[in-house]
């Protein structure tokens, strides 16, 4: 049935392309993509590459784009690398897989909540809150740099881990993303219904409401991960024994051009879970951005 | 009364529960609360507190004393890196912006245009650097300033250059090359959402338009599929604003800090340097209000002009 149905629309597409594409722009375009494709993928490509590379053919001159005898040397040197750092390399890992799985856990959690509020209660003060969130789409960690880093300092969470969890739980494009998700994906009736049946606002919450926006939280975990992932912290961590991978990777890449396969190496390794998380999620990401939409 | 029907099709009585409430009720209070604080504590209090930092002379350590507008003062009069970061600052947001802004809707319209799996593998495809969260590492190896980074030892190889360049001390490339590696890694958030949006247009509307004598695909996309996509476009753009308003970060790990003769000093390294190098904080903060009133300018000026296009 879904597979006819999808038929259905692909020869519903053509009816009208027909009158609206040329083969000559056709051409152009594809031609277009492919070039920017190749600005975009090349670097990856030339990182994956060059992490298989010896080390005679990483100072080769001329130098050659592709590997020709491939090896895992900067792979398996990477253990004896990282052993020269103050700490040991599983606490850089164990750092960032805990700050990560923590923000995305929590972020998925305040934010669902929030939307949740968001979405269902019309009082004045909400709708303020959400007023704010969506101005608030405009600034980041970074942009609020200093002013953050005052109240850091207030809190006395500096060189915590807590000054990492805490301003990534309050990511405003996660609930603005999710508020919106809720908006068409959660039927009001169906809430009603619950609400008739004698279901309390939290259960509501949790049972019904949270199963329908699962595409949503997906999203939400793919963004979170990825950012958290990538963290580093910039004055805010001094021990050694709380920084993360990238801090690391930055570490190795630091000590010179013989070590450029093995910083490629670190950099494939630290791209795989981010890339994991977004296969797994792509779908549900489609999903929930085509309700992103905002009203000015 | 009045029969209605539901969303399952049942017919019921007017008269029911309403799930969307103007009463503030406990439960909605509790689930907002740990948002609201962290929101108010991280974003709103920041904020707020950087407007009154400005006026006052603060080091972290020390009462802050108040200084009126001196630091707006010393900003526009005594600073000279601060025109310095403002001018790059707008060469960044000037350039990337809209070019990220028109990229990640152009190569999502043109993505499109296939089939769901092409399209998927596609969407993959462009929006891997945005994903890969530290993948300007790439490029810094790739333009390394000795003989060995791959562009040098090509161009040399090549016969084009007789020296390696220092291609991020140089201020010549410095600056073009942070532009490269920031559009990039700018099919983020707002490319999803431009193929989620493009994906979601009304089919109904292409029929239509080819009915009534559409006959190619920029009329199409003027008169169709922009106006849909009104309120993508908007979402697309604040996460753009955002994006070219943090360049730093790249800017910082590509070309060093400070960088040579400040060539990539923006408005927000600036920022970083006389906050957490100088801990000037009341100076720290005026800068800081001044890149907030920025970003809001060009936020309502963004809102203006899609709203103008109706």
């Amino acid at each position: 049935m879904k597979e006819r149905k999808l038929r259905l629309k692909v020869a519903k597409k053509k009816s009208y392309k027909r009158f609206t594409r040329s083969t000559a722009a056709n051409i152009i375009f594809v031609s277009l993509l492919l070039l920017a494709g190749l600005f975009m993928v090349l670097p990856l490509i030339y990182s994956i590459v060059t992490s298989f590379k010896p080390l005679d053919e990483l100072l080769a001159f001329p130098p050659k784009f592709f590997v020709t005898r491939p090896t895992m040397h900067n792979y398996t040197v990477l253990p004896s690398l990282l052993d020269n750092l103050q700490v040991p390399f599983s606490r850089y890992a164990f750092n960032s897989l805990f700050i990560s799985v923590a923000i995305t856990v929590g972020h998925i959690l305040i934010a669902g909540m929030a939307a949740f509020t968001l979405s269902n209660c019309k009082h004045k003060f909400i709708s303020t809150v959400f007023w704010g969130v969506q101005v608030a789409l405009l600034f980041n960690g970074y942009t609020l740099g200093i002013p953050q880093y005052i109240i850091f300092s207030k809190l006395g969470i500096i060189d915590t881990y807590w000054v990492y969890i805490l301003p990534a739980l309050q990511s405003t494009t996660g609930v603005f993303l999710m508020k919106q998700y809720m908006d068409v994906s959660v039927p009001k009736a169906l809430m009603e219904a619950a609400l008739l049946d004698g279901a309390g606002y939290y259960r509501i919450f949790w049972n019904l409401v949270m199963p329908l926006v699962k595409p949503a939280w997906l999203t939400l975990a793919l963004f979170a991960f990825r950012d958290a992932w990538a963290i580093q912290p910039s004055g805010t961590i001094f021990s050694e024994s709380l920084k993360t991978l990238p801090v690391a990777m930055n570490q190795i890449a630091a000590s010179g051009i013989a070590r450029s396969g093995s910083v490629m190496a670190a950099t494939v390794l630290l791209m795989i879970p981010p890339i994991a998380v977004y296969l797994v999620s792509q779908s549900n990401v489609m999903e929930t951005m085509s309700s992103a939409g905002m009203k000015d | 009364m009045k029969a209605q029907v539901d969303a399952q099709g049942r017919l019921r009585n007017k008269k029911r529960v309403s799930f969307a409430q103007d009463a503030l009720r406990a439960p909605f209070v509790v689930m907002l609360l740990p948002f609201l604080i962290l929101f108010l504590v991280f974003t709103i209090i920041p904020i707020g507190a950087s407007v009154v930092l400005s006026f006052f002379d603060y080091d972290v350590v020390n009462t802050p004393s108040f200084i009126g507008l001196d630091n707006y003062l010393r900003m526009f009069i005594n600073d000279y890196e601060f025109p310095i970061a403002v001018a790059n600052t707008l060469k960044f947001s000037v350039v990337t912006g809209p070019i990220s802004f028109a990229l990640a809707f152009m190569l999502a319209w043109m993505i499109n245009e296939f089939g769901p799996k092409t399209r998927s593998v596609l969407s993959f495809l462009f929006y891997s650097p945005a994903l890969v969260g530290n993948g300007y590492f790439i490029w810094q190896i790739m333009f390394s300033g000795d003989s060995y980074g791959y562009i040098n030892s090509l161009l040399l190889s090549m016969g084009l250059v007789t020296d390696p360049i220092q291609w991020f001390r140089d201020p010549n490339y410095a600056f073009g090359i942070v532009m490269i590696v920031q559009l990039w890694m700018s099919m983020g958030i707002s490319f999803l959402a431009n193929i989620a949006g493009l994906n979601n247009v009304d089919e109904s509307l292409y029929e239509a338009g080819a009915i009534d004598g559409v006959r190619n695909r920029w009329a199409e996309l003027w008169y169709i599929t922009v106006p849909s996509m009104k309120s993508i476009l908007l979402f697309s753009a604040v996460m753009q604003v955002q994006a070219t308003f943090s360049i730093s970060s790249i800017a910082t790990t590509l070309t060093g800090f400070p960088s040579v003769n400040h060539s990539t000093e923006t408005i927000l390294t600036h920022i970083t340097d006389v906050g957490t190098v100088r801990f000037d904080m009341g100076y720290a903060s005026a800068l800081s209000v001044f890149l907030f009133a920025m970003m809001m300018i060009v936020r309502l000026g963004i809102g203006r002009l899609l709203v103008s296009k109706d």
